[in-house]
């Protein structure tokens, strides 16, 4: 047997919007093992009927894939794809970011926060909210970066995501 | 406001609204419902006074919530119909999740009423309440809260379809006690599309042919079937006896799969895995063709991963994609019904070219052969009158006795070496007549099961193989037995040890008997009198058939305290962790297997 190596994947699931349906994918994950890293909801549809989930899980190509038909038996998830594996897809998250700072530190906040076009959503005489949305790299190396200059705070939202092309979840 | 009573507004066709109990009775008939275990409670009331003013439905009432389960499951297994359970809240619904995940475990079809507080007292803390939903969620294949009047009907018929759909399971329908008294519109099945029909595909005919064209080009072939053979009715049964009489493969089935294929046929090799027999644990672990079909590669199977089958193409059908993959990586996966699979493999089968290997297969035969000689389910029984019954010797007579009675007959067990030793030695012609605790190994299974067993077949044999240990964990049902008179036969193969338990402390832990020892037991046979039955008791060899065929031909239920050796070990044992070829066997073998190693020693 090769030893398969372990990488992250982005799941997208569409689900009934009805109380329980978030609690059976997350006990799921918990009851079988699997790890979540992130995880967003939020109905999308006209009637908020239905409901998106984005997961980023991370684990070998065949537990991916167990993750996938297990998540597939869930009587309200109607579709289930792992766009880390289908092809070229877009994800995006978004944090806000307070720093607290005065002099020197700050002004490097400021500027770093231009250079990655994050917005000072909130600004005090002492502190910055910044929002900043983009990939989860680019999340993270903005968070390093404000880390010695006062930072305080993060709020993430978790990844968002959808494929590439004119090609939907349902084409799938 | 008029009410009509349950019978009539069962069959009334009209758009007024009823109390949701009637709505609910309605549905339940709507969906063939002819029985349902439960035990009353104060948010159930409202069902049970509609259950009490109809005549469509019957309802067995169970000493425990966890027997109505195990009762439903036994019902469900031996007919094919989906079994029903009505519990109250709280604690009723708590005490059903142990039955729900066994028949989650098992894939048997069931839907569990579950009653619940008011809407309005839901999340206080309320008398009797509990998160039933939350509780039961992962034991279950679905579950519904009922919060609205509308969406009752629509659940139970949802339910039904989820529980008998793909591979079968429980599904639990939580009702507030406000939803049950308050109106209801009934809603008819035909005007419900579950979801249920979400994922279904057709099977992938070039995966079937892939499969058949790799069993033609196999020389040492081997059929590993499980439950799902079962679970696919009795067509399903039907077509892998004539598969297996088209290839002339050698077959094995797992514990759950027992009777798919008949147990008397000199093509059926026992079970496999940690007690299965030596010749389908050899055969297992030297196929060069392993086909799986509707089996989940368990870890009773398999035994130590890396060395199951180590050389075989993997073949694997199942009803459930997530199987396919899960444990051990199969050559060729096939998602779809198995009864319906083996059709199209015999289709294919015959229309490929013929197989070519007959000569190799003959070799495989005459290997397989070699093994089943050393009869590794071969015990010595001291023949002396007064000897002390061995297990095997019970249960091995029990079988044949029973045979020889020529009734269809059922049989249940509780969990433990005599499950095993039932397993080995009950061979059986035929599909839904084997009832156990496979999955999840629930101590307490068997008697409820033979309740619901007996329930579903008023008129055949059945029988509840049984541990001393175990049957305590449910013994209350004979209150059941007793009440609906059922003619149930109990041989409890009383080793005054959990026996199991006591194996595995003397194999792997020095015999350190901890807490295994079955002290301050009941006297059964006064037990048994007192809940208005038949006791027997047997301690001697020369009375065993005896009271064995007095039990049977008994037409009450009876118990009889079968008194055996008390030390015997269930073998062959392939110890956990441990590969196929590395089988421990019985005393009886092991003088023998010295030589058979030598020879054995090419062929293993």
């Amino acid at each position: 047997m090769q030893v398969e190596v372990s990488g992250s994947a982005v799941i997208s699931l569409l689900v009934d919007n009805e109380s329980g349906a978030l609690a059976r994918i997350v006990e799921l994950f918990s009851g079988r093992g699997y790890n979540i890293q992130s995880l967003t909801v939020a109905p999308v549809d006209e009637h908020g009927s239905t409901s998106r989930v984005n997961i980023v899980t991370t684990g070998t190509q065949s537990s991916i894939r167990q993750v996938k038909t297990q998540l597939e038996r869930l009587v309200p998830v109607s579709r289930v794809v792992n766009l880390t594996a289908e092809g070229p897809y877009v994800a995006r998250e978004m944090a806000l970011v307070k720093v607290v700072s005065s002099g020197e530190p700050r002004t490097e906040a400021l500027r770093i926060a231009q250079a990655f076009r994050a917005r000072a959503v909130d600004t005090t005489a002492s502190s910055f909210v910044f929002e900043l949305t983009g990939s989860t790299d680019k999340l993270d190396s903005f968070i390093e970066l404000m880390r010695p200059l006062g930072l305080v705070e993060v709020s993430r939202t978790g990844v968002a995501s959808i494929c590439r092309g004119p090609q939907t979840i349902q084409n799938f | 406001m008029t009410r009509t009573t349950g019978s009539t507004t069962l069959t009334a066709q009209t758009t007024a609204t009823q109390p949701g109990a009637e709505v609910l009775l309605r549905a339940l008939v709507e969906q063939g419902v002819e029985v349902i275990f439960g035990y009353p409670g104060g948010a159930v009331l409202p069902i049970y006074d509609a259950l009490f003013k109809q005549n469509h439905i019957r309802h067995v009432l169970v000493r425990h919530e966890q027997a109505a389960v195990h009762a439903a499951e036994a019902y469900a297994r031996s007919t094919g119909k989906v079994g029903v359970v009505l519990v109250t809240s709280g604690p009723g619904a708590t005490n059903a999740v142990t039955g729900l995940l066994d028949a989650m475990m098992d894939s048997i079809p069931l839907v569990c009423l579950s009653g619940q507080v008011p809407t309005p007292l839901i999340g206080n803390d309320a008398f009797q309440e509990a998160d039933t939903t939350g509780i039961t969620r992962p034991v279950t294949k679905y579950n519904y809260l009922v919060r609205k009047p509308e969406d009752l009907a629509p659940a139970v018929h949802e339910a039904f379809a989820i529980a008998r759909s793909g591979r079968p399971g429980p599904v639990l329908i939580d009702l507030p006690k406000n939803i049950t008294v308050g109106d209801a519109l009934y809603v008819d099945a035909k005007s419900v599309t579950p979801r249920t029909t979400r994922m279904t595909s057709e099977p992938d005919r070039a995966a079937i042919a892939r499969a058949v064209a790799a069993m033609k080009a196999g020389k040492r072939p081997l059929f590993y079937t499980g439950g799902g053979v079962i679970n696919s009715g009795p067509q399903a049964s039907k077509a892998l006896r004539k598969l297996v009489d088209l290839t002339g493969f050698p077959v094995t089935s797992t514990l759950m799969g027992l009777g798919a294929f008949p147990g008397t046929d000199r093509r059926f090799l026992g079970m496999l895995g940690m007690h299965g027999t030596y010749e389908a644990n050899l055969a297992t672990h030297d196929c060069d063709v392993l086909i799986a079909l509707g089996s989940r590669f368990d870890d009773r199977v398999t035994g130590r991963l890396d060395a199951f089958s180590p050389n075989s193409f993997k073949i694997h059908v199942d009803i459930d994609p997530s199987q396919i993959n899960k444990i051990v990586h199969v050559n060729e996966g096939i998602v779809g019904d198995v009864g319906q699979i083996i059709d199209l493999m015999i289709e294919e089968w015959e229309k490929q070219p013929a197989y070519a290997h007959k000569s190799d297969l003959d070799a495989w035969w005459a290997q397989i052969e070699g093994w089943r000689a050393l009869d590794c389910l071969r015990f010595g029984q001291d023949q002396a009158p007064d000897a002390v019954i061995k297990p095997q010797q019970a249960i091995q007579r029990i079988y044949e006795l029973a045979r020889q009675t020529g009734r269809d007959t059922y049989v249940s067990t509780e969990v433990g070496q005599h499950q095993m030793w039932a397993a080995q030695f009950f061979r059986f012609d035929a599909p839904n007549r084997w009832l156990t605790s496979g999955g999840l190994g629930t101590m307490g299974y068997g008697l409820p099961a033979a309740v619901g067993a007996q329930i579903a077949h008023p008129d055949a044999l059945v029988m509840d193989v049984a541990g001393e240990a175990s049957t305590l964990m449910n013994i209350q049902e004979l209150g059941t037995i007793a009440q609906y008179r059922l003619p149930v036969k109990i041989f409890i193969i009383n080793n005054h040890y959990m026996g199991m338990v006591r194996q595995w402390q003397e194999l792997l832990h020095g015999s350190r008997y901890s807490e295994s020892y079955s002290d301050a037991l009941p006297d059964f046979v006064k037990l048994a009198e007192s809940f208005h039955a038949t006791g027997l008791r047997v301690t001697r060899l020369d009375q065993l058939d005896a009271t064995i065929r007095q039990a049977l031909e008994h037409n009450g239920p009876v118990l009889v305290d079968i008194c055996v050796e008390e030390g015997e070990n269930c073998f062959p044992m392939i110890p956990s962790g441990a590969a196929h070829n590395q089988m421990i066997l019985g005393p009886e073998q092991e003088a023998s297997s010295a030589t058979i190693s030598k020879e054995g020693q090419m062929l293993v």
